[in-house]
């Protein structure tokens, strides 16, 4: 009888910090967690990185932070025109606490291809 | 007849016993649970400070709680050590008591604006590590004795390539025979640089500073910093607060994180109605300063019950945590702007414990599975892929307004389509469960 392991072989994969492990969302998963951050009352802001600098603490903001901004369609609308004008660049999605000056929520959107 | 002098000698019990003192803000408050002997119920004079209450406890016939108030003065500023020596000194050695428990104590903003608590706190430490919106994930490295460096490096970087924030020396790891510090130390740094460059994500690993005398303890921050690691480690209480004081300054002053382990608490919080309760110790340690705390973890193989645990675990993170008996708080405490400490949950949990532990513990925690880790059948990295996809499958329903906690069963499964490694570890660990009763459960 042929030798068969039932272990598999675990690949490192690299990944992009919160949500790197699921799948891409779906259109209605980004809109929940954009949601999520309008109604924790954070900021909403949009960053965008080429590949290669992913690492790095600062990346590009698209625009500015959206203070206030409370219209969950006003953020998808951004997202994708940042996208559109970086098509090559990972688009990060924050949602900034102003009162902890922390982010309560970042993940990338889209990745650069 | 002679003239007599008063040297103004009174019966300690009437200066003692002030139910109508009416605490100051700067008095440092704090309360005792005492079961006398039957006899000397109403026997007093056994305190220093002023008693301004006593309650009976809910359900113990035996004891009462007794709230004291200390004037500020008895106190030196910045020392933790300088307060437990004072408040649970020889009176926990007094005839009259069979048991005494400190429960709490309120510290007044004065002290606490002496004390430099956290060197980092959990902001600073999130935009070190680059870690937003989510618990963080650990785990400690096993077999926990008898590794040497270059095995036990091995192990570090099977666990951080796999998806783990960081993983940590075990307490009982310090400087032996089979693994000097050294050593460790060099292995470790190599596969955090490692794991950090193939997967793209920052990681750390609690180097274990813990040692003989602060001399050597600093020799080993000073060589973890050389080595550009982010975060040591220090046990608290079996290396005492002078040293945990010490190195947390030193940890502000260089930029390294600090993770605190606890050895020896449970020797002293968990008799209900002797020692000293984990709160005091937790807000002890928020002064003395440390950036992660281990908390027990509620649903693993630790002592620890629900209520209590949030009680404590607000004390670690919030600026301001009011008075709640159901959760064990007895006062009022303003932290006023001291950072705020990390909750580690660690021991005895697995995969399934995830969405319980995230809605427990929340994002400002880190949650360490070890034998959840390593345990699983394709290896460490596997078994780290497998809690990191349930971590971030659980923050996601959570975010979407899922109740996490009723649902986890559906959504592990959901994640677990997607992820082989979380499927095989679902399998491994679907029998487990932890149900004991707590031994020290809040009278009320």
């Amino acid at each position: 009888m042929p030798f068969k392991s039932t272990v598999g072989d675990y690949q490192t994969v690299a990944t992009l910090e919160t949500f790197g492990f699921l799948p891409p969302f779906t259109q209605d998963e980004i809109y929940d967690q954009i949601a999520y951050i309008i109604a924790q009352g954070w900021s909403p802001l949009i960053e965008h990185v080429h590949p290669s600098r992913s690492m790095a603490t600062y990346w590009s903001y698209w625009k500015l932070p959206f203070f206030g901004e409370k219209d969950l369609g006003v953020i998808v609308s951004e997202l994708e025109a940042a996208h559109r004008a970086y098509p090559d660049h990972h688009v990060r999605l924050v949602g900034y606490d102003a009162y902890t000056q922390s982010q309560g929520a970042c993940f990338v959107v889209f990745e650069g291809r | 007849m002679s003239k007599k002098y008063d040297a103004g000698v009174k019966e300690y019990r009437d200066t003692y016993w002030t139910p109508d003192y009416v605490p100051l803000d700067t008095d440092l408050l704090a309360c005792f649970k005492c079961t006398v002997w039957s006899e000397l119920l109403t026997d007093l004079d056994f305190y220093k400070g002023r008693c301004y209450r006593i309650e009976d406890v809910p359900g113990d016939k035996e004891a009462f709680y007794a709230f004291i108030a200390y004037p500020l003065d008895l106190f030196e500023e910045g020392s933790i050590t300088n307060v437990l020596t004072s408040l649970v000194g020889n009176v926990f050695g007094f005839k009259a008591l069979r048991h005494l428990r400190l429960e709490d104590i309120r510290f007044p903003i004065a002290f606490i604006k002496t004390c430099m608590g956290p060197p980092n706190g959990i902001v600073v430490e999130r935009d070190r590590m680059n870690k937003y919106g989510r618990p963080l994930l650990g785990c400690t490295i096993k077999p926990k004795l008898g590794l040497s460096g270059k095995n036990y490096g091995r192990v570090v970087y099977e666990c951080l390539r796999g998806g783990l924030d960081f993983t940590k020396d075990d307490e009982n790891i310090n400087s032996q025979p089979f693994q000097r510090w050294q050593n460790r130390f060099e292995f470790v740094a190599e596969a955090v640089r490692s794991s950090q460059e193939e997967t793209g994500e920052k990681k750390g690993h609690y180097l274990n500073c813990t040692a003989n005398t602060p001399e050597e303890m600093y020799e080993r921050a000073e060589f973890a910093k050389e080595l550009g690691q982010p975060i040591i480690m220090h046990d608290y209480i079996t290396g005492g607060f002078t040293a945990n004081t010490g190195l947390a300054k030193w940890c502000r002053k260089n930029g390294m994180l600090l993770h605190i382990h606890r050895a020896m608490h449970a020797v002293i919080d968990r008799h209900p109605k002797h020692g000293i309760h984990f709160r005091v110790l937790a807000k002890c340690l928020r002064l003395s300063g440390g950036d992660q705390l281990h908390t027990g973890t509620v649903v693993g193989k630790l002592e620890g019950d629900r209520q209590t645990t949030l009680g404590y675990i607000d004390q670690l993170r919030e600026s301001f945590v009011p008075e709640d008996r159901t959760r064990g708080n007895f006062f009022d405490q303003d932290w006023g702007s001291m950072g705020g400490v990390f909750a580690v949950a660690s021991g005895g949990i697995h995969v399934w414990h995830m969405p319980a532990l995230v809605a427990i513990f929340g994002d400002d925690s880190v949650l360490q599975f070890g034998g959840g880790t390593h345990g699983h059948p394709w290896g460490s990295a596997a078994g780290a892929a497998a809690n990191r996809v349930a971590l971030e499958a659980c923050v996601k329903a959570r975010n979407a307004g899922r109740e996490i906690e009723r649902e986890g069963r559906d959504i592990l499964t959901e994640a677990a389509k997607h992820s082989p490694e979380l499927a095989i570890a679902l399998e491994t660990w679907k029998e487990i469960k932890f149900e004991f009763d707590t031994v020290d459960k809040l009278d009320v």
